[in-house]
């Protein structure tokens, strides 16, 4: 261990697990246990000052609870001031448009720029010409790389945990995702990231919804489900949208439920270490079963957990040390 | 580079014995103290101290670690990070020991004591160190000091310690 830490981030700003390095991301994950303590303080004042007088603007395009919370919590955990900016009622904006938008936040002299929207690569044509720094919470198809991060960070927790040693990583660890890799922006993120950090990644899902040549990311696919999960140290299932179910990708839902549903049955044929997670909001008993769910072996609830300690992570680092244009 | 032994293993033991002494007599009621050692120094130094404390009245207090990373007026450096603020006691009403190797600027107490305060309110706040090398920037000072050396500000006071460096002593080094 060297006496201490000093490595830097040199980044403006977060727009994808694509972007980043193995060591980016780990400066992330080795970041994020000092306030998971925070976050878990007993008595005493849960929040500390490393942004004290910054302004973060969560400015959402597309409806989050979960995601919006999470980062509102972590930049008021850091002791910045914090606006949220309503969903735009327009769903299609135009690149001026966009631009015009965020000068004007930015004249409110922001700091940090949260952004969803349903346009993918929105986030990185704005970090690009603006000052603040902006942080992808999710871009259409694209990317989620926060969720990535928090995955990841909840996952190497546990392997830590199980094998008993401190410095664990993710080499070697079976992923296998299942749902809906073909819409999914969770699932993308995923893939950069655990590969970047050597995991190995098992894809499985109704063929309409598995992108052709998806194997050139590195994953294996199987269209079955026990082969998929046999051997998985991770089971992450992925919301299914109800939506698509009208674009005729899957023929009905109860055949996706009998074929990929994550339950006690499937968990039959998983390893007895095998865990489970989702990215949440969870369509009960459709992607996943209730006992499952709610079940020992889920560890759905400590992803939000960390997710807040993630994004504090994310939000210090890009600030107090990443660079500003 | 030029080095000179300001202590070795054998004043760095009696230096924690004499400092365990005094907290000792000071402290009428031992059961209301605990010690927390700053990363990452402080700490090896704080367990040795509660061990002393308790060999010499057979009250050993608890010990802590302090982290003091995100309460640091200068983060913007970059991020160093030493490992993560951790302990098990409540400190409210409590007389917190603060353990350090090395005391200069005073910034590293200042962030210490802000961050125990937003975990409670200890009923007072002390300091031990090992070493002052001068060249403070805040006014803060030791209740329990080991040795006091005027050191030029380019020179770099190392402390060394068995338990992460393989050895104690305590050296000033010359640097041009």
């Amino acid at each position: 261990m060297p006496d201490s830490d000093r490595r830097v981030w040199t980044k403006k700003d977060l727009v994808g697990m694509e972007d980043l390095s193995r060591d980016e991301i780990e400066l992330i994950l080795d970041t994020a246990p000092q306030f998971v303590e925070v976050s878990r303080r007993e008595s005493g004042i849960k929040k500390v000052p490393l942004l004290q007088g910054r302004l973060v603007v969560n400015w959402f395009h597309e409806a989050s609870t979960r995601t919006r919370t999470s980062f509102e919590l972590a930049a008021k955990r850091l002791s910045a001031d914090t606006l949220s900016m309503a969903a735009s009622t327009s769903s299609s904006v135009k690149g001026e448009t966009l631009h015009d938008t965020l000068h004007n936040i930015e004249a409110m002299n922001t700091d940090v720029i949260v952004l969803r929207h349903s346009a993918a690569g929105a986030p990185h044509i704005l970090a690009k010409s603006h000052a603040s720094h902006i942080i992808n919470a999710g871009d259409g198809r694209h990317e989620h790389p926060t969720q990535a991060l928090l995955d990841a960070f909840t996952i190497r927790e546990h392997i830590r945990a199980q094998r008993n040693d401190p410095t664990a990583n993710l080499e070697g660890v079976k992923v296998t995702i299942v749902g809906d890799i073909e819409h999914s922006r969770v699932a993308r993120s995923n893939i950069f990231c655990l590969k970047k950090l050597g995991a190995e990644v098992t894809l499985c899902g109704p063929a309409t919804l598995i992108p052709p040549h998806i194997g050139h990311m590195g994953v294996n696919v199987t269209y079955n489900l026990r082969e998929a999960i046999r051997e998985a140290d991770i089971i992450y299932a992925l919301r299914i949208q109800l939506e698509r179910q009208h674009d005729g990708l899957f023929p009905s839902l109860r055949e996706y439920i009998r074929l990929f549903r994550i339950d006690s049955d499937a968990m039959k044929h998983a390893k007895p270490t095998a865990l489970v997670m989702h990215p949440g909001p969870i369509n009960r008993d459709i992607e996943l079963s209730t006992t499952v769910a709610d079940g020992p072996r889920s560890i759905i609830l400590e992803q939000v957990s960390n997710g807040v300690a993630i994004r504090m992570a994310v939000m210090h680092l890009l600030v107090n040390s990443g660079k500003r244009r | 580079m030029e080095a000179t032994v300001l202590m070795d293993s054998d004043a760095i033991r009696a230096t924690l014995t004499r400092i365990a002494r005094e907290i000792i007599g000071d402290n009428t009621d031992l059961s209301n103290l605990v010690l927390l050692g700053i990363l990452r120094r402080g700490r090896p130094l704080a367990d040795r101290l509660a061990g002393q404390i308790g060999a010499l009245s057979g009250v050993t207090p608890p010990v802590g670690s302090l982290a003091t990373t995100l309460y640091r007026d200068d983060v913007h450096a970059g991020v160093k990070h030493k490992g993560e603020t951790h302990f098990d006691f409540n400190v409210d009403g409590r007389t917190v020991l603060l353990v350090d190797d090395v005391l200069a600027a005073g910034r590293t107490i200042r962030a210490a004591m802000d961050e125990v305060m937003d975990y409670g309110r200890p009923r007072r706040i002390q300091l031990a160190c090992l070493v002052d090398r001068g060249g403070r920037e805040l006014p803060i000072q030791a209740d329990y000091l080991g040795w006091s050396v005027s050191a030029p500000p380019a020179d770099w006071i190392a402390v060394h310690l068995t338990e992460i460096d393989g050895e104690d002593a305590v050296l000033q080094e010359r640097r041009d």
